[in-house]
């Protein structure tokens, strides 16, 4: 049978390593703030000539709007990000890009206040704290009648954190290098994989439970590992149909909910990873009291 | 047991039946339901969101001035034909105003949310300045009634302005002074003889045709009634609307704006329509490929699925977005959670010798403590998603797409542990059943 849990050392440095790089990532470029947190405009126009994006970009940096971000959805829309416009300035840079590149049809625009930027911001915040707690005393009381439920509630949030800062990680370089900046939709993205990913490890807590009260072996690492595998080809092919399904909306509907299908596939595949060699495996460190030993690849 | 799994399926197929009625043809009206109700984001429009300046009025008072800032909008909004604006308060001092299905000008934008005061300014030096433009520094015009200080402003109007042209065809909008603004016009007129009245809009000067600020010279006393020379035609024309009955008692700034032509819509449902199919044909072939006659089962489970959901979404009504659209899609992937959890532990069963219909009650048993502990953790989520959609300007696409997942999952646990048990233990009976290859390639190897 497929050792997992013996190699658990292994999982856990590879995941701390991958977690640390994230976390050094997001600390040197940052997140980049869409309009939702941190106000500003987006005009989306089609342009009845063909338009090169790069000659957009330069068009408008020529204009003033130096930190504009333009992405495109699959039916040829330019979405233009800037700072906040009035209607006349709006009007202004419409009538400049017609002049350059021919008529010019507005398709959609929103523009953001600072004021609702903030609030929104404050009650995203919020949210995840929410969603954090609540989950966490989820798991606790479902594994309520277990030994110790408060650290299954641990091990489930741990690698909920891990698949946060993944996600967080790939967007720090995904604004730094494309300018994607998160926003709501990016929001919900997160909250949708919090949930997610934490119903795998669930179900695979569910597992050792199980085997735990059918007594399948004295030894807490070889139910886990056990429940680990049982559950092996259900976790994959469960995260597999709903890759299948985001694939199909990120290649489909494109740059309005790039983030958040984006989000999403990092977040189930990720958070697949977790929920198989993280979760069960600090569960296993914690239940023998190993925690030093990761500090000592040499005993691995 | 098979008659009560003939008539679970005689309910099913009722039900599948009655999904079918509710949603097709798409626009059609089924209890009182006509198609899908369909978000901003999809059906085009626009949502604005204005936040009053209440500085000026009294405590206590909020609630009777944002109501009728609301009936003054509402007035603007009616001549644009919009079928089913929404105006409500949000908060103490917010108003949101949903216009869905319309194009509009950034023009006809504007004008909804325009204060429509006019007041009126005496030139004054740069220190004291409350505007400034190419004729010079401004300060309100001022004159002390009844022994308080009172600037002169179009409040003082009576509501019969008018639009009239002189006799060199100049459009001129006129107007006539009630009993208080005719005292102070008398007043302040009679002290700017030969001096310049200048006209502003909040913080703008009332712009004429030519794109100049108006200022008359003031030629002599101006005791009952005025007119105003510049405008063009349409301006005039609808400022003197705007003055007669549409005046807002308090000044609004734009928050957010969203604007979605109802074009751009139209492509985000034909894209999302695509991607939800194509999506659910790929889950389909994988669960078939891999399960097999199990699969084909859940396949049809899902097909069964997609009906219920679209069907109870149209019921309910859920205001579809395209973050709706996304959840709804996503569910699709996740609603054969259940049915995988199921049929590996149908696997598991069927491998420690049970026979294949103990097999299956006891996978279903057994996956069911999994299916709804992990479900609720989506629940939780969908719930703090709720309420961020709820409190939040821009949260309708979030609102969506927890109402969407949240009946997904949900109708998703149903047509798993009643609709695809149901087929399965019909097929147990069946002589299908003994050829096990059927039911996976890897169970006659073990």
């Amino acid at each position: 049978m497929l050792d997992i849990v013996g190699k658990r050392f292994w999982f856990l440095l590879i995941s701390g390593a991958l977690a640390l790089i994230c976390i050094i990532l997001l600390v040197t470029f940052g997140l980049e703030l869409g309009i939702d947190f941190s106000s500003g405009s987006i005009l989306t126009v089609s342009f009845e000539q063909e338009v090169d994006q790069d000659q957009l970009e330069r068009e408008l940096a020529g204009l003033g709007y130096i930190s504009a971000n333009i992405e495109r959805n699959p039916e040829g829309d330019f979405l233009i990000r800037t700072v906040e416009l009035t209607t006349e300035e709006k009007a202004q840079l419409k009538e400049s890009l017609a002049a350059k590149f021919g008529t010019i049809n507005e398709k959609g625009f929103e523009n953001v206040d600072p004021v609702i930027a903030k609030e929104t911001a404050r009650i995203a915040a919020i949210a995840i704290a929410v969603a954090a707690v609540g989950i966490l005393l989820y798991i606790t009381w479902a594994f309520r009648r277990m030994p110790s439920p408060f650290r299954y509630g641990t091990c489930g949030i741990l690698a909920l954190v891990f698949n946060v800062l993944v996600v967080l990680g790939v967007f720090a370089v995904l604004g730094a290098v494309l300018g994607w900046g998160i926003n709501l939709m990016f929001i919900t993205g997160i909250l949708a994989v919090i949930g997610y990913s934490v119903n795998n490890t669930v179900v695979i807590f569910d597992r050792i439970r199980e085997n735990l009260i059918k007594d399948v072996s004295a030894d807490f690492k070889v139910v886990v590992n056990n429940s680990l595998v049982e559950s092996l080809s259900r976790s994959f092919n469960t995260s597999l149909t709903t890759v299948l399904v985001v694939l199909a909306l990120l290649l489909f509907v494109g740059a309005s909910i790039q983030n958040f299908t984006v989000t999403l596939l990092i977040g189930i595949i990720i958070g697949t990873y977790s929920s198989i060699y993280v979760a069960p495996t600090l569960l296993v460190v914690w239940e023998k009291g190993e925690w030093g030993r990761l500090l000592h690849p040499a005993q691995f | 047991m098979t008659r009560k799994n003939t008539l679970y399926l005689m309910v099913i197929l009722a039900l599948f039946a009655f999904a079918l009625w509710v949603i097709l043809p798409i626009d059609s009206e089924r209890f009182g339901r006509e198609g899908i109700q369909l978000g901003l984001d999809l059906q085009g429009g626009v949502r604005l969101v204005y936040q009053a300046d209440l500085s000026s009025v009294e405590s206590g008072d909020e609630t009777e001035v944002i109501e009728g800032v609301i009936a003054v909008i509402a007035n603007r909004i009616n001549p644009l034909g919009v079928t089913e604006p929404n105006i409500e308060r949000r908060g103490t001092n917010q108003i949101v105003v949903e216009l869905p299905m319309l194009s509009v000008t950034d023009k006809q934008k504007e004008r909804i949310g325009r204060t429509a005061l006019l007041k009126f300014g005496e030139l004054t030096t740069e220190e004291e300045a409350r505007w400034v433009n190419d004729l010079g520094s401004w300060k309100p015009a001022t004159a002390t009634i009844y022994g308080q200080e009172k600037e002169l402003t179009s409040s003082y109007f009576k509501e019969n302005t008018y639009v009239d042209r002189d006799n060199l065809g100049r459009i001129l909008l006129v107007f006539e002074w009630n009993e208080e603004g005719s005292k102070l016009s008398e007043e302040i007129t009679g002290r700017l003889i030969n001096q310049p009245l200048g006209i502003f809009e909040g913080d703008e000067s009332l712009l004429g045709d030519d794109g100049r600020p108006i200022a008359p010279i003031v030629r002599s006393k101006i005791t009952d009634r005025g007119q105003i020379e510049g405008l063009s035609l349409h301006e005039a024309t609808e400022l003197s609307k705007q003055l007669n009955a549409g005046r807002l008692p308090v000044p609004l700034e734009t928050k957010y704006e969203l604007t979605v032509d109802p074009t751009l819509g139209a492509d985000f449902v034909a894209l999302g329509s695509k991607a939800g199919l194509i999506g659910i044909i790929l889950v389909m072939l994988f669960m078939i490929i891999y399960y097999r006659l199990p699969g084909v089962l859940a396949g049809l489970a899902l097909i069964f699925y997609g009906a219920l959901v679209l069907a109870a979404f149209k019921l309910i009504p859920v205001t579809l977005t395209l973050a709706g659209l996304g959840g709804f899609i996503l569910s699709i992937g996740m609603a054969v959670d259940a049915n995988v959890l199921i049929f590996e532990r149908m696997k598991e069963e069927f491998r420690t010798g049970r026979t294949l219909g103990a097999a299956i009650e006891a996978g279903f048993n057994r996956a069911w403590t999994a299916i709804k502990d992990s479900n609720i953790t989506t629940f939780i989520v969908c719930g703090i998603l709720y309420w961020v959609g709820t409190s939040i300007v821009a949260g309708a696409p979030v609102k969506g797409f927890a109402l969407t997942l949240f009946i997904g999952v949900a109708v998703s646990m149903f047509t798993a542990i009643v609709v695809t048990r149901t087929f399965l233990r019909l097929f147990v009976g069946s002589r299908l059943a003994k050829r096990t290859s059927l039911f996976s390639p890897y169970l006659g190897r073990k």
